[in-house]
């Protein structure tokens, strides 16, 4: 029986290959498109995994040097035998065969857990790694290295680029640096009654988990609007697997009815159908992973070169095909057709034996489910408002963008009917007023994949307009922090002062960048020493100030800070800041300080010289007029190395060439959240079409040509996305405000101002029309060339 | 003559070969008239009505509607031809669902170009449905429905009305008072009136009576 | 942590040196019969053995008379035989500290490379150190003893109260039937004092320590899985230290010392010493044995051992049973157990 039963509900596929194809390739896109940005997403999180882990930055506390880059031995073995427990870690750079390698050396008897190379924590025999020298480094410095040290070098994919790990005995003798470290990792759990840090170094200084060089909090901001991203992409994505499996079961209620009529139990017959149903799910779901890797494995050198660019942060370009997406990606793939299908199903077991075959209307016509529908719409509106006024913290924010989508998702269908009402009551003409009304008509059948749309055009609305937030803002930020032409970095304190003396006739103004780590309002942050010229007052521009700025600051009597400072310890405009040594000056400006972790503060260069005269800046900006003869002349007369001059124009260059690549992968995923949308308008329509034959024949047997019928049903969509289209641009909006505004805040501490871009929403509209015209021409054409025949047969009498 | 049919033949494909329909149909009808066309499951009935009223292509043979060739129109002339000089009456009430009761009346004659808002008030009120203008058809019940499709036939002042089985869906008692509605105000316009029925007693209440075997008239 | 105890596996540490090692010193010096032991130059630490510890247990008293144990341990394990200087040091050193109380149990583990100063032994003046820990005096006799974790640390005095002892025949302890030996000395006549703090505060405490020295490089037999050892102070003043090696296939090797009240010792032969365990307790997701019969038939010996506090699992990176216990039956006293490969 189970057999029979099988063969009768495949059957149904064989007889309609154009509908197992939807069904697949709606589900496959779908997982393709959550798989693809979580592949993006979690390669290049790995990545940093690997970064961190092997710096020990993310997750523990660290003392590194007050001054220099150097902690004797000594100090480590002082430090442990007064009871603390802190880690070496020395790490350098050598050159093997023209590449950089970054040698990393640590003690495995001494690191905490999770730090050092994969395969140690996982079985190569690791009393090697302390009596025999190996080093485990990237797979793709392993070769290189391997050629230019003597010891042993085992290719670790756990490894961060660039990078080879290694005993720390190891790293001293490559480094040439024995007896010396880099600073020293304070494992968590320590022992009572230790003798405080600073009576055994007082020459080291605690940097917290969080600080300074923890890659990860940069390069999360933007892992953070994939993941936004990746969140809309499946909600996109449940809304065409619900309507592919609604179309498959809709189209076989005739065939349940008759198998049930033939002795099937109902019982059995839902678990088949269930099973069919996962069956597909997993081909689907595997088609889908493997569409997803094709995406991110085109869009991950860009994500690479982008968070590279950007942050400095190394990202392998190769991509791994790892289990954990095809977990995922299947697991999207059947929790959405559970989702999606638990419904269909339990129709299917509440319909009566007897029940008409035919197709059924969709339920949601009903008005008991309309109110529902609005209830639940004003409810999720209404909670939205609550979180935006009084959630704090990322969940809330998430939550938050969640309530906005749904909301606005369930709200489009109420909000569109009116729309058509009054459409239709404004018309003149026989056709046209049946055109809107049929449209209205076609609204709850349309209206899940009208909610895709909605989704697809609003997450596209706000990610470009966040996107290019970001831009602009980081723009701004650039002309800010590198107004001068040229900045110059001078090996040491002699070479600053007669790198100052050289220049001071050839230029139009020097600013040293002199800088401290320290403390302030109890928050650790950078101490800027500024020398206050036309160069700040003319390229700053500041969140809030009380003018005049700048002298102020250059007489000492006032001080600048970030915009994360002021945040973080709850300053504002007025207040007063100690900055060192007792001396309290009011904040007379919060500057915006995009992409920075660190709270930082600015004071004049005259007032930061008195508090810190053993800080001497060896970088220096220099303004000129000419800056390739100055760059000429510094590299041929001072002997300064090319490489310790960078000329603005080029770092410029290349953070616009960055976000350029960061555009590319925008792009990307716009199109193909778009073409899914559009997908699953298609599909909705396909579905349609059959009902549709019923209600166009008595308007073709009064007169209306098919080609008539044809052009309607193309315009209604286009009509209908050019609806949901004005409706996704406020959604859009919204969903960037809250992306800027709330969640960046609570992630970072900083709020990204929100820029308008018309012309970009213009385009994504003409997208989304075209998607729209592009889904409906098929259905369209199909209609059009329906055989009267098939027309006719809705008033035969014979039916 | 209004309408004149010569030799029409239509053949469907069938899963085994070609089904001939209509194997030669001839028969004329004037304006005034009545015409009931009876005849088996499957005699070709439907497909007569079809093809007189510019739904469906005949294969051979001509039919002439006021003189004018109807059989060589293409897909624009017969749509025409529905919108202007021909109303339809089918079975399964074919009103338009998302339309409400008046806009549905409207709506041939509007298509038509020919509305005439007294006329529909008064074709309204003599089919008893005055006061179920603003309801959708799934709100009316058998009866009215057909007495609405009866209305926007009529209001477009077809020259030829069709009718196939109009009352086949209706109880007996309903059936008769609509088919009196229908034969008066038809009889009212002067127009033709050509019924598809199984009914020999509604069969007998026309002037003339044909019946089609196996496709051909008898 | 994973890493350290893969890195610990194939070497036999005292806490748990049972698995995977056969009879080959693979170029460690290895125990010979008879040895002829200098002080204090033996005190410090012999690197071209594979295996050495200071292991000191100590049983105390709170004034309101709370028993309390206490666990002071340093390993070293040399990868090779042999020292060398700084980072390259194949000497390995770990230490294990433990508080014990009825209903307390604080354990704390540390590592260290030789070499760089962060650990070691020196002879004279005698110092033991691992980072912050120490043990350490002018000499062997008096000492001072220090640990710290992340909820207890103690500074204690040890006072040697009599001789030291050598187990075997002089020193020279055999673990096997196939003749793996280690050398194996011990001071159990410290008394000791001094203050425990905890996270409820200081207590000062007194009692008696007992410490072993032992060094070698092939101290178990391939198929020996795990032992049992005692080291027991009766009221008479009397002592005894035993132990029971078990055998992968059931068989037993045991072997005891006595050391009358006088300091005097002798080996007692081999089978004379029985431990029978009597009940279990689970530990730590095990079965642990924490009640024993111990019978020296040829020292009228049939006492019941009990542990103080059957949940004294030292959990660090080989874990093991370590804690003090209550003798009872034909002596009373007290003493320490460890029991290891209780998997």
């Amino acid at each position: 029986m189970t057999r029979a039963c099988l063969q009768a509900l495949f059957s149904h596929w064989w007889r309609n290959p154009l509908q197992l194809f939807t069904l697949l390739a709606g589900l496959g896109l779908a997982t393709a498109l959550w798989s693809g940005v979580q592949a993006v997403n979690s390669e290049a999180r790995s990545s940093y995994d690997a970064a961190a882990a092997t710096l020990g930055e993310a997750r523990f506390d660290q003392l590194v040097p007050r001054a220099g880059d150097t902690i004797p031995q000594q100090t480590f073995v002082a430090l442990r035998r007064a009871g603390w427990k802190v880690a070496p870690v020395l790490s350098g750079t050598m050159t093997a065969n023209g590449i950089r390698v970054r040698i990393v050396g640590i003690d495995p008897l001494t690191a905490p857990g999770g730090i050092g190379p994969q395969a140690l924590e996982t079985g190569t025999d690791p009393a090697a790694f302390l009596s025999q020298p190996v080093l485990f480094a990237n797979p793709e410095v392993a070769d290189p290295l391997a050629g230019a040290v003597p010891d042993r070098v085992v290719p670790d994919k756990g490894v961060a680029p660039g990078t080879a790990l290694t005993d720390i005995g190891v790293a001293q003798r490559l480094l040439e640096r024995p007896g010396e470290l880099s600073r020293l990792i304070i494992v968590p759990r320590q022992p009572m009654g230790r003798p405080p840090l600073d009576r055994i170094a007082p020459d080291l200084l605690r940097r917290p988990a969080q600080g300074g060089s923890d890659v990860r909090r940069l390069t999360d901001s933007f892992h953070l609007n994939l993941s936004a991203f990746g969140l809309l992409s499946f909600a996109v994505g449940i809304f065409i697997v619900h309507g592919a499996i609604g179309l498959a079961f809709e189209q076989r209620r005739a065939m349940v009815r008759t198998l049930r009529a033939l002795g099937m139990p109902l019982r059995r017959l839902v678990i088949l159908m269930a099973a069919e149903l996962l069956m597909l799910a997993l081909v689907a779901g595997a088609i889908g992973v493997l569409l997803g890797y094709a995406v991110a494995a085109a869009l991950l050198p860009d994500v690479a070169a982008t968070l590279e660019g950007l942050y400095g942060a190394q990202v392998s370009g190769a991509l791994q095909l790892r289990p954990a997406w095809w977990l995922s990606g299947l697991g999207i793939a059947m929790a959405g057709t559970v989702l999606a299908g638990a419904g269909a199903l339990w129709r299917i077991a509440r319909m009566p034996i007897l029940h008409s075959a035919g197709a059924r209307a969709w339920s949601m016509t009903s008005r008991r489910w309309r109110r529902v529908q609005a209830v639940a719409a004003v409810a999720l509106f209404l909670a939205a408002g609550i979180l935006a006024r009084h959630g704090d913290g990322l969940v809330p924010g998430f939550g938050l963008l969640a309530c906005l989508l749904l909301g606005a998702a369930l709200a489009l269908p109420l909000l569109l009917d009116p729309l058509l009402d009054v459409g239709m009551r404004r018309t003149r003409g026989v056709v046209s007023e049946w055109f809107w009304a049929d449209t209205r008509q076609q609204l709850p059948g349309l209206s899940l994949s009208l909610m895709a749309l909605l989704l697809a055009m609003a997450a596209n609305v706000g990610v470009s307009t966040m996107v290019s937030s970001f831009r602009l803002t980081f723009e701004g930020f650039l002309d800010q922090r590198l107004a001068s032409e040229l900045y110059v970095t001078a090996e040491d304190k002699a070479q600053a002062e007669e790198l100052q003396a050289f220049v001071a006739s050839r230029v139009r103004a020097v600013l040293p960048l002199l800088s401290v780590e320290t403390r302030l309002a109890g928050v650790a942050a950078d101490l800027y020493g500024a020398r206050v010229g036309p160069t700040y007052s003319e390229n700053w521009k500041f969140l809030d100030s009380r003018k005049p700025v700048w002298p102020h600051v250059a007489a000492g009597e006032a001080v600048i800070v970030n915009e994360q400072l002021a945040r973080r310890a709850g300053l504002t405009i007025g207040e007063h800041l100690d900055v060192g040594q007792g001396v309290r000056l009011p904040i007379a400006g919060i500057v915006g300080d995009y992409g920075n972790p660190v709270g930082q503060a600015v004071i004049g260069e005259a007032l930061f010289r008195k508090l810190f005269p053993e800080i001497r800046a060896t970088r220096f900006g220099l303004r000129s007029n000419d800056p390739e003869a100055l760059r000429a002349a510094l590299i041929r007369e001072l002997g300064l190395p090319p490489g310790a001059i960078v000329d603005q124009a080029r770092i410029k260059a290349f953070s616009m060439r960055v976000f350029e690549r960061t555009f590319t992968v925008t792009a990307a995923l716009n199109v193909l959240t778009l073409a899914v949308a559009g997908f699953a308008m298609l599909m909705s329509l396909l579905t349609l079409a059959g009902m549709r034959v019923p209600q166009l024949a008595p308007a073709w047997a009064l007169g209306l040509t098919r080609r008539t019928l044809g052009r309607l049903e193309l315009l209604r969509a286009m009509l209908l996305a050019a609806l949901t289209m004005a409706m996704a641009l406020p959604l859009g909006l919204a969903l960037a405000w809250v992306l800027l505004a709330i969640v960046n805040v609570e992630a970072f501490g900083w709020r990204l101002p929100m820029y308008l871009f018309p012309s970009d929403y213009a385009v994504l509209g003409v997208c989304a029309l075209a998607a729209a015209t592009l889904a409906a021409a098929w259905p369209a054409w199909r209609l059009s060339r329906t055989p009267p025949s098939d027309l006719l047969k809705v008033f035969s009498n014979e039916r | 003559m209004l309408l004149d049919v010569d030799d029409l033949k239509k053949s469907y494909d069938g899963p085994s070969g070609p089904i001939e329909v209509l194997r030669g149909v001839s028969f004329a009808l004037d304006s005034g008239q009545t015409l009931a066309l009876t005849g088996e499951s499957g005699s070709g009935k439907s497909t007569l009505l079809h093809l007189v009223g510019g739904l469906d292509e005949a294969d051979a043979g001509t039919i002439r509607l006021g003189g004018a060739e109807v059989t060589g129109l293409n897909d624009h002339g017969r749509a025409a031809l529905r919108r202007g000089s021909v109303g339809i009456v089918f079975q399964q009430f074919n009103l338009i669902p998302s339309l409400d009761v008046d806009a549905n009346i409207a709506f041939q004659a509007r298509l038509a170009g020919a509305a005439d808002p007294d006329r529909i008030a008064r074709l309204t009120d003599a089919l008893g449905l005055a006061g179920q203008g603003a309801k959708y058809p799934e709100q009316l019940s058998g009866g009215q429905q057909q007495r609405v499709a009866i209305a926007r036939t009529l209001a477009a002042r077809p020259r030829l009305v069709l009718a196939d089985e109009p009352t086949g869906n209706l109880d007996e008692a309903t059936a008769s008072e609509v088919l009196d509605q229908m034969l008066e105000l038809v009889a009212e316009t002067g127009a033709a009136l050509m019924m598809v029925t199984h009914s020999p007693g509604l069969a007998a209440r026309m002037n003339r009576q044909l019946r089609l075997s196996a496709g051909l008239l008898q | 942590m994973a890493l350290l105890l893969i890195l610990l596996l194939p070497i036999p540490a005292a806490a748990q040196g049972f698995a995977g090692m056969g009879s080959d010193a693979e170029g460690f010096a290895v125990p010979r019969p008879d040895p002829d032991f200098t002080f204090p130059g033996d005190h410090g630490s012999h690197p071209d053995y594979r295996i050495e510890w200071w292991y000191l247990t100590a049983n105390l008293e709170a004034p309101d008379g709370t028993p309390y144990g206490l666990q002071w341990t340093l390993f070293r394990s040399a990868l090779a035989p042999g020292e060398r200087p700084g980072w390259q040091s194949p000497q390995i050193w770990f230490g294990h500290a433990a508080v014990t109380g009825p209903d307390l149990h604080h354990v704390a583990e540390r590592f260290a490379r030789g070499g760089i100063g962060q650990a070691g032994v020196r002879a004279a003046p005698f110092s033991a150190w691992i980072d912050d820990w120490r043990m350490e005096g002018e000499t062997f006799d008096r000492m001072r003893l220090s640990a710290s974790g992340p909820d207890f640390t103690y500074d204690m005095t040890l006072t040697a109260n009599g001789p030291l002892v050598l187990h075997g025949q002089g020193g020279h302890s055999v673990k096997s039937a196939q003749g793996q030996a280690s050398y194996y000395y011990s001071q159990p006549h410290f008394a000791i004092e001094g203050r425990l703090a905890l996270p409820d505060g200081e207590v000062p405490v007194k009692g008696t320590a007992w410490l072993d020295r032992e060094w070698s490089s092939q101290p178990l037999a391939a198929d020996q899985d795990g032992w049992d050892w005692f080291s027991l102070s009766f009221a008479t003043g009397a002592k005894l230290m035993g132990f029971r090696l078990r055998g992968a296939a059931g068989d037993q090797f045991t072997y005891a010392t006595w050391i009358a009240p006088d300091g005097s010792a002798v080996a007692l032969d081999r089978g004379a010493f029985q431990a029978t365990p009597l009940e279990t307790t689970p530990v730590a997701g095990r079965e642990v044995p924490t009640r024993w019969r111990v019978v020296v038939p040829d020292k009228d010996v049939d006492v019941m051992v009990a542990a103080l506090n059957p949940q004294a699992w030292m959990a660090v990176s080989l874990p093991y049973w370590e804690g003090p216990v209550r003798v009872s039956g034909s002596h009373q006293g007290r003493g320490y157990l460890e029991m290891t490969g209780y998997e």
